[in-house]
């Protein structure tokens, strides 16, 4: 689904990956881990199509990207928000609304359909940026730290949630977090990131039974993962 | 449990979530907002009435405000039939001045060469001193509307396309970011996200843009015209009316407050997300 090889890219003399290499099968949950500024967002400004990269080679199947920032813009409605992906590529509002009507009920939103959306909950806006866009129906989710910007509540929370709804549709999903037992809880896959210029320092399988639960937290082998991510990230 | 505790009302929606945010809080009364002016124009208006009164200033120099309004009024049907053609003009040149401003500015959003090259123009348009140019105007255009209608436009499409440029600049970089991502060209970005943002920035520009809309018109008739405000003040002054020169100059404050209030009712209508 993502086969990335050797992907450089330097911004002027600022050298930002350097040689980044990864893959995500259909239907895996990849998460990218590393320090701030270490080029997480620049990988996957390459990956939506938004950067060219200086070398290297990047093959992806039709991508939808979730930026870090839900970016609901209030002249739309909830419902409007989450059909621009689909109005952009040309559908008709009629069809495009009546797709993203159905996937209100798994998001948690019915009822918010007309809402503004400032008077959603910030989970609630993560959820409706999420909505945005699976709704597009492409290969592979991009996920730009969804729930960065969330309280460590809300984001347990969203963190179960997703885990159950990926499990019900099967998508494909490369996820970008500093956040390691999120990664841990996740992921199939964590491919760990060093410090700028970024290279990949290691790719972690995570050993865990699906479906995933709070109790997955407490078994050994989850604390054991958590502590390699940590080792890897931490040694110099 | 405390007090606070007890007191807050625990906001849950027909549905029974409880995750919905609180609506913002309720704005000002009508009477909360329009008496503050209320109580300051009239605390002015006596204390002219007074120093007139006191002071015992011949009317030709300075009349009371109850002499202005009471031969304002005597003279309504005058003030009425040059208030029409002002208040057209008004509207012309301003319908105008929107075009043009709105035109510019997005040509220069969809263009970086025509930005750097239109801008520093516009700007330059702004220093020209409308006092020398409005009688030129008369001189190229005579008498009829063409010329006004140009310096209304002249001095109200600056508020208008700076509003708008900066408005449409004032876009998230990761909206845009977004939208790319989506597949969508320049068009689609711009109407799905630059153009609603500009909003609050446009509106903002309107009303500066507005207030100068109605002293453009007064100005350019003061010049030459036929009929309007501005040649009504211009015929009182010359016959020392000072009274009836101050009830025009009542009436296009009036005028301006109008238009001024048009604004939000349009901004209700075209933009109601965006928040005063």
């Amino acid at each position: 689904m993502i086969a990335v090889r050797d992907l450089e890219v330097a911004f002027g003399d600022l050298r930002v990956l350097d040689g980044v290499s990864l893959d995500v099968a259909p239907g895996e949950f990849v998460s990218v881990l590393g320090p701030s500024g270490s080029g997480k967002s620049t990988l996957f400004g390459v990956l939506a199509g938004l950067l060219a990269p200086d070398a290297g080679e990047v093959a992806t199947g039709s991508v939808a990207y979730m930026p870090q920032k839900d970016l609901l813009f209030p002249w739309r409605s909830v419902l409007d928000n989450t059909t621009l992906g689909l109005e952009v590529a040309g559908m008709g509002r009629r069809e495009a609304r009546a797709r993203a009507r159905e996937l209100f009920e798994p998001f948690g939103l019915t009822g918010f359909e007309h809402s503004r959306p400032e008077e959603l909950s910030g989970g609630m806006r993560q959820r409706a940026a999420l909505l945005r866009t699976v709704v597009q129906d492409r290969e592979v989710l991009l996920l730009d730290e969804p729930f960065g910007a969330l309280d460590s509540l809300t984001r347990t929370t969203m963190q179960e949630w997703l885990e159950e709804v990926r499990a019900r549709f099967g998508w494909t999903v490369l996820l970008i977090t500093h956040d390691v037992r999120e990664a841990v809880f996740l992921s199939d896959r964590v491919v760990v990131l060093s410090p700028r210029p970024a290279t990949v320092r290691a790719d972690v399988v995570v050993d865990l039974p699906r479906p995933r639960s709070l109790e997955t937290i407490t078994d050994p082998r989850f604390a054991a993962a958590e502590a390699e991510l940590l080792a890897v990230l931490r040694s110099r | 449990m405390t007090r606070a505790d007890e007191r807050r009302p625990v906001s849950r929606s027909a549905t029974g979530r409880a995750d919905v945010r609180p609506v913002a809080a309720a704005p000002p009364t009508w009477g909360r907002r329009v008496l503050p002016p209320v109580v300051v124009v009239a605390v002015l208006l006596l204390a002219w009435q007074l120093a007139v009164t006191l002071l015992a200033v011949t009317p030709q120099v300075l009349p009371s405000p109850l002499r202005v309004v009471e031969q304002g009024w005597a003279n309504r049907a005058a003030l009425w039939d040059n208030t029409i053609p002002t208040l057209q003009v008004t509207a012309v040149g301003f319908a105008v001045s929107l075009a043009v401003g709105w035109a510019l500015a997005v040509t220069v959003d969809f263009s970086p060469w025509l930005r750097r090259a239109l801008l520093p123009l516009m700007v330059a348009s702004q220093t020209l001193p409308i006092i020398a140019i409005a009688p030129l105007m008369i001189l190229w255009f005579g008498f009829g509307l063409l010329p006004k209608v140009l310096v209304i436009a002249l001095v109200t499409f600056f508020p208008v396309v700076v509003g708008l440029v900066e408005g449409f600049a004032r876009t998230d970089r990761e909206a845009s970011n977004l939208l790319r991502s989506m597949g969508a060209s320049r068009w689609a970005e711009f109407r799905y996200v630059r153009l609603p943002g500009a909003m609050p920035s446009f509106f903002t520009a309107l009303r500066i843009a507005i207030t100068y809309a109605v002293t453009g018109a007064i100005f350019a008739e003061y010049v030459g015209a036929r009929s309007g405000l501005g040649i009504y003040m211009n015929q009182q002054k010359n016959s020392f009316r000072t009274d009836l020169v101050l009830a025009a100059v009542g009436v296009s404050a009036l005028v301006t407050l109008a238009l001024f209030a048009l604004t939000f009712l349009v901004q209700r209508v075209v933009a109601p997300w965006v928040r005063r």
